[in-house]
């Protein structure tokens, strides 16, 4: 290992230890009775001891809930990207739709939704769907239309059909575009996932997410428990774009500008 | 109307050409070339130099005229043409070797067929040891190659190219026009090749027309008698500074005719 990579590992994990210190001094330093406002780390690990059978069952609702969403508006969102790319007329007829869909607040519509869906899996999904589909939406369409214009000429010189120049032109060139709208929506998917939750979560069987054990705990006013739930949220968020970063270097380091070069 | 030569693979007759209701770009071009022509376009920027090519491509449909490319109309022709772009224009995502191979793919042919073509037009152009790279590893006179290569994979009769080395610094690009030669006496098409070089024209050429611009025209038509095949050591001839001279000084005329007949619709 070289001393800069070592370097670059060492110190953000020493960052890290100095603001796990901090916290622990501003803990101690509280009056004894005021000390509950700020929770030890030790605390927070015990936390994760005591209430772990159910933190996992809500990580693993949660997940499901964020990934459900997640996927669905990947799917519906390039389908509904290739339609508008089709023309800029299909564009503006529905555009403004889609920035409504975009605009109203979906701490508005869950109250509906869970009259409609009934709380739960259900809701947690389509709450995240609705938050992750714009910018992916956005993104994609973008890129489909930004295809090249020398490129998309050389297609029709060569005669190729409207499927060869989806497949072999314009999907590929919208692909760092896609990527940068997956990014975007790999960060907000575990937030509309708890945010669903919080709203519409279910405490029938074992329906409860992260969101709804929040509410509990908030509640019972148990706040080391909290801080645990807030690490397990913060792990998924990273998990959802790590994934999703992956897959971007896999499919673009090769020919995009974005990624160094391999060989100089 | 000029008697149709029999033997001519492109042919203009009074082609006009405007973009919906705006100027004419183009007017009364009247053109022939016979298949193995190198014919270079040159003239002031907005002589509808490049527009002339994508007519021919059927990029784009004349307003006015007669156009026959190979017998047919210009949009009927397919297969028998191939471009190169001022731009490489190579796919990123593809390396050398599937953008050599992307014409013959579109296509649908055969595997082997497009093994065996892309193999051969890569080692015309010596870019053979680099298949596998993607084009942003490679030179800009290395991307252009592999443009060439691309064209030349379809064995087009009639290559169109469009400025193809005017980004390029002057030893690739007298490099090029060299190999372009090179390759041209082993194989059969008709080039036109628009350029804004009067040095490149003369190497390159046997038929040099050079267009007046507002609207474009054909001002006039110089024979390149200097024979083929052409290396460094015509660069040196009497005959070709003498040709460069004419050229040069016929371009200035056209260029500074430019203002004094510019009645603008």
């Amino acid at each position: 290992m070289s001393s800069r990579k070592f370097l670059q590992l060492l110190l953000p994990a020493l960052v890290g230890a100095l603001l796990i210190g901090l916290w622990q001094l501003v803990h101690v330093s509280l009056s004894e009775d005021q000390r509950f406002l700020l929770p030890a780390p030790a605390a927070v690990l015990a936390a994760f001891h005591e209430h772990g059978p159910d933190l996992w069952r809500a990580t693993l609702n949660t997940t499901q809930g964020a990934f459900l969403g997640f996927a669905c508006a990947v799917i519906v969102s390039a389908t509904l990207s290739l339609i508008l790319s089709l023309s800029p007329l299909v564009r503006a007829t529905f555009y403004p739709y889609l920035m409504i869909l975009q605009m109203t607040p979906i701490i508005v519509f869950a109250p509906m939704l869970v009259i409609w869906v009934g709380p739960g899996l259900k809701s947690v999904t389509i709450i995240t769907f609705l938050i992750c589909f714009f910018p992916l939406a956005v993104n994609t369409t973008q890129g489909l239309v930004s295809t090249d214009r020398n490129l998309v000429e050389l297609f029709r010189l060569y005669r190729a059909t409207k499927l060869q120049e989806i497949f072999r032109l314009r999907l590929p060139a919208a692909l760092p575009y896609f990527f940068t709208g997956l990014r975007i929506a790999a960060t907000l998917a575990p937030i509309g996932a708890l945010v669903g939750d919080y709203t519409a979560g279910s405490s029938a069987g074992d329906g409860g997410g992260l969101g709804f054990q929040t509410l509990i705990y908030s509640s019972q006013a148990k706040y080391a428990a909290l801080f645990a739930t807030a690490t397990v949220c913060c792990a998924l968020g990273f998990l959802f774009v790590a994934a999703v970063l992956s897959l971007s270097w896999l499919l673009l380091h090769h020919w995009h500008d974005s990624y160094e070069r391999a060989d100089t | 109307m000029p008697p149709t030569a029999p033997t001519s693979i492109v042919e203009f007759r009074r082609v006009e050409k405007r973009y919906g209701d705006g100027p004419v770009i183009l007017n009364d071009i009247t053109l022939s070339a016979a298949p193995r022509d190198f014919v270079a376009l040159i003239g002031p920027s907005g002589c509808g130099k490049s527009t002339l090519l994508k007519l021919v491509a059927g990029l784009s449909p004349i307003t006015r005229g007669e156009l026959i490319i190979a017998g047919h109309d210009p949009t009927g022709s397919t297969g028998e043409l191939a471009y190169v772009f001022q731009e490489p224009t190579l796919l990123p995502w593809l390396t050398v070797v599937e953008n050599v191979a992307l014409p013959l793919k579109l296509r649908s042919a055969p595997a082997a067929e497009i093994a065996a073509t892309v193999r051969s037009a890569l080692d015309l152009v010596g870019l053979a040891p680099r298949a596998d790279y993607y084009p942003r590893q490679l030179s800009g006179g290395q991307k252009m190659r592999v443009s060439i290569a691309r064209a030349l994979s379809l064995s087009p009769r009639i290559l169109l190219l469009d400025e193809p080395f005017g980004a390029l610094d002057e030893m690739t690009r007298d490099h090029l026009n060299e190999e372009l030669l090179a390759i041209r006496e082993r194989q059969q098409w008709t080039a036109f090749f628009v350029t804004h070089s009067v040095a490149e024209a003369v190497f390159l050429s046997n038929r040099i027309v050079v267009l007046s611009a507002n609207p474009g025209r054909i001002h006039r038509e110089i024979p390149v008698d200097l024979p083929y095949p052409r290396t460094p050591d015509t660069r040196r001839s009497p005959a070709y500074h003498q040709l460069v001279d004419q050229v040069s000084q016929l371009l200035r005329s056209v260029e500074d005719s430019i203002p004094t007949r510019n009645p603008k619709p």
